[in-house]
């Protein structure tokens, strides 16, 4: 992986911060996946990232399509990935297919989580859905304003430790939060955070299930970074990811990540 | 199995068994068992680390969501609202209109004197002046002031977050005829432009009801074909009343005509979803977003430059060369008729049968492009029929129609009726291509309405005058 490569040290001693390049797309160190609600403010985070001017509006089911941008920090550069706003990553619907791919098959190198601090409850369906994918994730607790007016405090240093990411309240359109944001997107990306994302609590019947199929599962692939997400799709009859599994589309995943995620955006926007 | 020719690894097939057995032994509750975990656990920790004080969610706003969006008051809420901004519009555009229309014809005598001053050819006054320029000066007048004034009314509704919670009333009747709840929503953008609106249902994820939407997305009046229906409100089923009521009529008649297309747009929805594209209605999250205050002026920008520009420029740049085709045809002679009248004759019985006459229907065939020029096509061909009256006032222009021409109360009917339910125009139908990839759903996009256009005309035209109202 690149951290190895690069060797990252754990802490930067220059202080370089953030460097928006628009949709300069050339040459990325890492990935970063946009994740969220609709109408939680992600398209905002995306713009005030990347300095681009996505359309934003008052609308659910803007952003039809993926919007892609990026941003330096500390010399590393990040290519932000804007995912369609879903509720939730199982049903069927095409955005959420969309969103639920990138994620399985893109394997960003964080996936920032936006949340919208109003309504925490109904947001973290999808956190805890994003976890059991992904294990670097950052959770981004955006419209804290909004929150605070309305007489709603949140213990984000209890919910960092519930969900066992970071978790930083931030206010994107004021730009409140975005430092501490791109700190703890680098850190995770780089490996300098560790993460530990609490997993679903599970039923003795399915856990024996995935005691058996997880470890095949791995034997099979080997490397594969979330078998036991994909022992779960298996078990609940996921047909895409089935036929990722028979056609090797998932196996090609533990290949080098730059040639893979170019590969996979193919499959991703076709 | 099934899967034989999928993988050739023993390990994976030997996995896919395993699961399926699995799979089995556990049933088909799985899914349902993780996502009541995932809630489950979504509120634990919710509870944990969330604190409230004070009020929850402000106050008004709930209570007026729960007014806006009553069973008992959401839909008389909405024609209300509706109601008002149609009548804010034909009241407040009488006045503009005349001062426009007299400046601009004041212009016209000013030009006429000119291009008579330079000796120039009679052909050439009559083409630019009489044909061009009067064309031009007829649809700007006609159509600029209620534009300027519904527009902004319409965008400043949309603003406050109004379109959404339509779309929450709406949503119980799409799924009533097995369409998805987020037609509402295109719905609701077609009425500013069909074509966006087409674009729109790129937000419904099943393609059956995704196509569902598309074509029926053309049965909302859009940008281009309000004026046409302002115009014949005001001028024809106000007038049928006493003064003091004339605009109240004339908007309710708007709101008639916009709740009957919205009829169509369920009653043929609820066709396609039980004949060629049938299936259930799949269920949705709709979020009413936050009510904010509108940025007035920022309304003010976008409707008055997106749209009443845009919509008026596309009428004008249409209607230049409309105007000076009109003109030819109107003074290029073949036999005793000119050419118009040719035309207009040949189109007569089917026109009459449907309650309107051979020039409107001209005029539609000219309007393929845009919808915009329908009336100003209809004007120059009258106004160049050879007559040489001079139309400089509203009035006038409505004894042209009335009395040269024979409309009637019908004739504005049938003609807002079919502006609402005929073909959507060519830009909204390359757009219905470009989404749907089908020549035969654009076929059908086009065709369908235009013959619910036909056969709604006909009935109402057969109706009225086998009961003697017309």
């Amino acid at each position: 992986m690149e951290s190895c490569a690069c060797g990252a040290p754990v802490s930067c001693g220059t202080k370089q911060g953030l460097i928006r390049l628009g949709i300069d797309l050339s040459h990325f160190d890492y990935v970063v996946a946009i994740a969220g609600n609709p109408n939680t403010g992600k398209s905002t985070v995306f713009n005030a990232l990347t300095g681009l001017k996505q359309h934003t509006g008052n609308w659910p089911g803007k952003t039809v399509a993926r919007m892609e941008g990026m941003f330096a920090h500390h010399g590393k550069r990040f290519k932000l990935v804007d995912l369609p706003g879903t509720y939730s990553l199982l049903s069927m619907t095409v955005d959420e297919e969309v969103a639920r791919d990138f994620l399985l098959f893109g394997q960003p190198d964080t996936t920032v989580i936006v949340v919208d601090a109003t309504n925490l409850e109904r947001n973290l369906n999808l956190v805890l859905q994003v976890l059991e994918i992904t294990d670097r994730a950052v959770v981004c607790l955006n419209l804290m304003d909004e929150a605070q007016r309305r007489g709603i405090t949140i213990d984000d240093r209890e919910l960092a430790r519930e969900l066992g990411v970071p978790v930083v309240p931030t206010v994107a359109r004021r730009r409140e939060g975005l430092d501490r944001l791109v700190e703890a997107i680098a850190g995770v990306a780089t490996g300098a955070i560790r993460t530990n994302p609490r997993r679903l609590p599970c039923d003795p019947q399915t856990q024996a299930a995935l005691d058996e199929l997880v470890p095949l599962l791995e034997n099979a692939v080997p490397g594969l970074p979330n078998a036991r997400w994909v022992a779960m799709r298996l078990l609940d009859g996921d047909e895409r990811v089935i036929e990722a599994l028979e056609n090797g589309e998932l196996a090609q995943l533990v290949r080098p990540r730059n040639s893979a995620t170019t590969r996979i955006e193919g499959v991703v926007s076709a | 199995m099934t899967h034989s020719t999928a993988s050739t690894n023993p390990q994976i097939r030997n996995l896919i068994e395993r699961a399926q057995r699995w799979r089995a032994q556990i049933g088909d509750t799985l899914h349902d068992r993780v996502v009541s975990a995932v809630f489950a656990d979504a509120a634990a920790i919710a509870q944990r680390t969330v604190k409230r004080s004070g009020k929850p969610r402000s106050d008004w706003e709930r209570r007026i969501d729960s007014l806006l969006t009553s069973r008992l008051w959401g839909f008389p809420i909405m024609l209300a609202l509706l109601t008002v901004v149609f009548w804010v519009t034909i009241q407040g555009a009488n006045v503009p209109s005349e001062m426009i229309a007299t400046a601009l014809f004041w212009l016209q005598d000013q030009l006429e004197a000119l291009f008579n001053l330079l000796h120039a050819p009679w052909w050439l006054t009559g083409f630019l002046v009489h044909g061009v320029y009067r064309g031009l000066a007829w649809v700007v007048s006609v159509m600029l002031p209620p534009m300027a004034i519904f527009f902004p009314c319409f965008t400043l509704l949309e603003d406050l977050g109004y379109l959404p919670r339509v779309a929450f009333n709406m949503d119980r009747l799409f799924k009533r005829v097995g369409a998805h709840g987020k037609q509402a929503l295109t719905m609701s953008m077609g009425f500013g432009c069909n074509a966006a609106g087409v674009i729109a249902c790129r937000i419904i994820d099943s393609p059956r009801e995704r196509l569902i939407a598309i074509l029926t997305n053309n049965f909302v009046p859009c940008n281009g074909r309000w004026p046409t229906l302002i115009l014949m409100a005001t001028m024809f089923v106000g007038a049928a009343f006493p003064a003091h009521l004339a605009s109240i009529a004339a908007a309710s008649s708007l709101v008639a005509v916009t709740l009957f297309g919205i009829c169509m747009t369920l009653l043929v929805s609820a066709f396609l979803s039980r004949t060629v594209l049938k299936g259930v209605a799949s269920s949705f999250a709709l979020e009413l977003p936050p009510y904010r205050p509108p940025q007035v002026l920022r309304v003010l920008y976008t409707s008055i430059i997106d749209r009443t520009l845009l919509v008026l420029w596309r009428a004008v740049v249409m209607a230049a060369p409309c105007g000076g085709l009109a003109w030819i045809l109107g003074n290029v002679h073949i036999g005793s008729a000119s050419l118009m009248q040719h035309l207009a004759s040949f189109l007569n019985p089917v026109g009459h049968a449907i309650g309107l006459d051979g020039v409107i229907l001209l005029a539609y065939i000219v309007a393929i492009p845009a919808n915009e020029i329908v009336v100003p096509t209809i004007l120059m061909a009258y106004l160049n029929a050879g007559m040489m009256t001079e139309i400089d006032s509203m009035t006038e222009l409505k004894n042209l129609l009335v009395n040269e021409h024979g409309w009637t109360l019908l004739t504005a009917v049938c003609l807002m009726l079919f502006s609402l339910l005929h073909n959507p125009c060519s830009t909204t139908l390359i757009t219905i291509y470009q989404e749907t990839k089908s020549k035969k759903w654009t076929a059908v996009a086009a065709l369908l309405p235009l013959a619910i256009a036909f056969a709604v005309c006909f009935i109402v035209a057969q109706t009225a005058r086998l009961l003697g109202w017309a």
